[in-house]
């Protein structure tokens, strides 16, 4: 169905490029600082950093679209939905952008400490998981397909449960480590990064789904991330 | 809570071989406003006025079905019209003060339902009406001065203040607002979220956001059909019917 007025669905449509942008934007930030740890490369972290605030002005550009959508049009029911979460899924997706600016900061102080292994491999490929999430997400988002967004929500699990055991490796890692903690210590908040952008990316397929439905999924979701409670 | 002050069961309507309104089924809530919404000729305003039995006058019209208020059949046989229409107040859209003063406006109604005994009674009937419309500070030095000399939006409230003057229970309002600008819009958007503690009132409108506003219910009529009728605030927000949906967003196919 389309809007009589064309000019309304041509607002959306670029609303929803601007979310493409930003998604596409987030997406490349974690996929490359990513491949730069992998290979363990210095060189582009800080050009990677200074991109960030494109996300940023992005962001600033997607509320202001919704924000003149809004008084202009006055949207009601799914149409005022629809504009409701591309505000929450642009924030989450500056989110994303920061996470990934944050890991290439302390990127800087674990690619010389040459921390090798398991944990690393475990870390890389959350990563990857996490990566197929937020792409499978935006496409559920672009084409406000519901069953596909449930699929990413459903599969924050297997991150969860895979952050849970990789915590567990690095605190062994850094009870071996002594003196050179320091690397091992931002490798843990790397993990975790990662991880938040996870629960972001089931965060917009939650969103998509509410915007298909009129309300949330209900929450009887499996959750695995139990490294809160560890030593507890 | 809620208790129904009007109910309809399979209303039918026909203008000659037109057929107007289908099976309509509703039951109108007491002390809330209902905004019947929908496009031109999709028969909310036919069905506004079976409720006041407005479509008598028109001699193609047949009406079948049936409408209680307060569980009683206004088509039945021995109910008088006139009678029916002070219990059920109309205002139309365009304000239409008869060409007397204001005082006498408001006076009309009571007049010739006999409804006061003596000249400060009616006054009284006349000030409270004036007040309950809201527009006694602004006509009270003024009362003998001719109702035309007043603005559009003054004017349509002293429809409202004349309809009220009869003491209905209800009131039927078409389009009350359409002729008016932004500002005298509110001041009767108010009026009427503060008339709905004393009176049953069901507006009809073509401005999606007049109903959100200021109704607690919305029916949604097309073609002749009741689509959907829901609280307001599901009907703006979640509608279970694709029309509904499709109208209230400017969407077509």
């Amino acid at each position: 169905m389309v809007h009589i007025v064309s000019s309304f669905d041509e607002d959306f449509a670029s609303l929803n490029q601007t979310i493409a942008q930003l998604g596409g934007l987030a997406e490349a930030q974690l996929s490359e600082v990513t491949d730069l740890l992998e290979v363990r490369k210095i060189d582009g972290l800080r050009e990677l950093i200074a991109r960030d605030k494109e996300l940023d002005k992005l962001e600033e550009q997607l509320n202001e679209q919704a924000i003149t959508l809004i008084a202009r049009r006055a949207p009601m029911a799914q149409d005022l939905r629809r504009v409701l979460v591309a505000i929450k899924v642009a924030s989450a997706l500056e989110r994303v952008g920061d996470y990934a600016k944050n890991i290439a900061k302390r990127a800087q102080i674990i690619i010389p400490a040459q921390i090798n292994g398991a944990p690393m491999a475990s870390l890389i490929r959350m990563s990857h998981m996490v990566q197929q999430m937020l792409h499978q997400v935006m496409d559920a988002y672009m084409e406000m397909d519901d069953k596909l967004a449930l699929d990413v929500y459903n599969r924050d699990v297997e991150v969860d449960q895979l952050h849970t055991s990789l915590f567990h490796s690095l605190v062994s890692l850094l009870h071996e480590a002594g003196e050179s903690s320091t690397a091992p210590s931002h490798l843990l908040f790397v993990a975790k990064n990662i991880e938040r952008v996870g629960d972001f990316a089931t965060n917009i397929a939650e969103q998509i789904y509410f915007l298909v439905h009129g309300h949330l999924p209900s929450d009887d979701r499996q959750k695995a991330d139990h490294s809160s409670d560890l030593g507890a | 809570m809620s208790n129904t002050k009007i109910t309809t069961r399979n209303v039918n309507v026909h203008y000659g071989d037109n057929h107007a309104l289908h099976n309509v089924t509703i039951d109108v809530e007491a002390n809330a406003v209902t905004a019947f919404i929908g496009p031109s000729g999709c028969g909310k305003s036919t069905f506004l006025r079976c409720l006041n039995r407005m479509n008598d006058v028109i001699d193609s019209c047949r009406i079948d079905g049936e409408i209680l208020i307060d569980n009683r059949n206004i088509y039945d046989a021995n109910l008088d019209p006139v009678e029916l229409r002070a219990q059920v107040g109309m205002v139309f859209q365009k304000p239409n003060p008869f060409p007397k003063s204001i005082y006498d406006n408001v006076a009309y109604g009571p007049r010739i339902h006999g409804l006061t005994s003596s000249r400060a009674e009616l006054d009284e009937v006349v000030e409270t009406s004036l007040r309950r419309a809201g527009l006694w500070e602004e006509v009270k030095n003024r009362q003998t001065a001719v109702a035309s000399g007043l603005s559009g939006g003054q004017q349509q409230r002293l429809c409202i203040a004349r309809a009220i003057a009869v003491n209905p229970d209800i009131l039927l309002m078409d389009e009350p607002c359409s002729a008016l600008d932004p500002i005298a819009t509110a001041i009767i958007e108010e009026l009427i979220d503060d008339l709905r503690n004393s009176y049953t009132i069901i507006i009809v409108t073509h401005s999606m956001q007049q109903a959100a506003r200021i109704s607690q219910k919305t029916a949604y009529f097309h073609m002749g059909h009741l689509v959907e009728y829901d609280s307001t605030d599901n009907i703006f927000t979640r509608p279970q019917e694709k029309q509904t949906e499709a109208y209230i967003s400017g969407k077509i196919g």
